[in-house]
């Protein structure tokens, strides 16, 4: 995006930007082989991006599911119905809060990392010395990132529930002496597989491309200068949580 | 480019880790656990009520759960609602005399099938139907008989 292009016309600067990170995606995906190369690049991005993010994910999960809990007794001890915590814990953390919680750390963790990271190899000029030894930086720098961010954060989510169940656990029935026996039966009998769980798998599946996506592509097209990678860094952030929460509303009206 | 070994290693468990924990999700805290695979037989019962029972609602015997609701239908002719019922093919001797009633675990539970065996030596088997029923206790009817009943003490 040239200088003069975005001022000539700046109400559409918006859309054509969109369309240029839309084009930027294509390329990518266009750049998919099943090579060793790719997998090996891949794998590497999964365990810097994924793997590392699980010790603030399943944190961060244990204590919402005990927040959670927590408020949910709370209201429903009031109508003498906190039996039914573990559905109310269960049903939000499936369909809500776990897809959208895990792709906002995720955004604020991975996704920060990977802008950054690329910003800063434009600013070195890593990647115009990759252009010039008529090395794809697109297809070796760009792809596996947002490959791994694709895979990483479904899984992620899953860590997340499943820890935040366990905080549930913890404080409902640890804590707050509820039955072991109903919590588990309310949560099988209540939450379907398909309908809950697998919505939010959907769910996070498309916050994870839309992250990785922006991540990627605003540090691929950073400025080359110190400031321009802070600026590449901030509007990840800023643009993914905005994304991840206008998404989530569409995909939830559409599939629900 | 070659990752080292302790990065493929950690990738690797990384991605264990979450297909496990989507695993332990999916049949710890999902219906998913709780479907009565293959090894079930059908029951069906009509009721003139069922209240809100819904479909996968358990079905029991003496307070445990042997089987699942399957659908809940009308019957266009005889506007009775048709309860099909997947039991587990364990428990393969219900006597086919058993009585069926829509019952409501607690004050504001959900709605489940709960079955009373009878004394019959036949069991019942598969497409079989409970004759023997007992409709949902609904409690706007139980509230309104109470005061219709009360209105009608008070004039005599």
């Amino acid at each position: 995006m040239t200088k003069d292009r975005s001022k000539r016309n700046k109400l559409l600067a918006p859309i054509a930007e969109s369309g240029h990170c839309l084009v930027f995606l294509v390329r990518m995906l266009g750049q998919i082989r099943f090579e060793r190369e790719l997998l090996i690049s891949t794998l590497q991005q999964i365990y810097l991006i994924g793997a590392r993010s699980l010790v603030i994910i399943m944190i961060c999960g244990f204590f919402v599911g005990m927040v959670l809990s927590l408020q949910a007794i709370n209201a429903l001890q009031q109508f003498g119905a906190s039996d039914q915590v573990s559905l109310l814990v269960g049903k939000s953390l499936f369909r809500e809060l776990g897809p959208v919680l895990t792709a906002l750390l995720f955004a604020g963790r991975a996704g920060t990392s990977v802008a950054a990271e690329i910003g800063l190899m434009k600013a070195t000029s890593q990647i115009e010395a990759m252009q010039l030894m008529a090395i794809d930086p697109v297809k070796r720098i760009a792809l596996p990132r947002f490959l791994a961010g694709l895979i990483s954060l479904p899984l992620l989510t899953a860590l997340f529930n499943a820890f935040a169940i366990m905080g549930a656990v913890v404080f409902s029935i640890g804590v707050m002496g509820l039955d072991p026996g109903i919590f588990w039966s309310k949560l099988q009998s209540g939450i379907y597989f398909g309908k809950d769980l697998l919505g939010g798998v959907w769910k996070s599946m498309m916050f994870g491309g839309i992250i990785s996506l922006i991540a990627v592509y605003f540090g691929y097209y950073a400025k080359p200068t110190g400031e321009g990678v802070g600026t590449a860094t901030t509007r990840t952030v800023v643009l993914s949580s905005v994304l991840v929460l206008i998404f989530d509303f569409i995909m939830t009206s559409f599939f629900i | 480019m070659r990752a080292n070994y302790k990065v493929e290693l950690t990738s690797g468990v990384f991605l264990l880790l979450g297909i496990a924990a989507m695993l332990w999700l999916a049949t710890e805290a999902t219906d998913y656990g709780m479907q009565v695979g293959s090894d079930t037989y059908q029951v069906k019962a009509r009721f003139s009520n069922v209240a809100e029972l819904k479909t996968r609602a358990p079905v029991k015997i003496g307070g445990v759960t042997v089987g699942l609701v399957e659908q809940v239908s009308l019957d266009p002719i005889t506007f009775e609602a048709v309860v099909e019922m997947q039991i587990d093919r364990k428990f393969s001797d219900i006597p086919s005399d058993t009585s069926a009633a829509i019952l409501t675990s607690g004050m504001l539970g959900d709605r489940y099938v709960g079955l009373e065996p009878g004394g019959s030596m036949d069991p019942l088997t598969d497409g079989d139907q409970i004759f023997i029923t007992q409709s949902a206790v609904v409690l706007e009817t139980l509230v309104s008989k109470y005061l219709f009943n009360s209105g009608k003490e008070k004039k005599e």
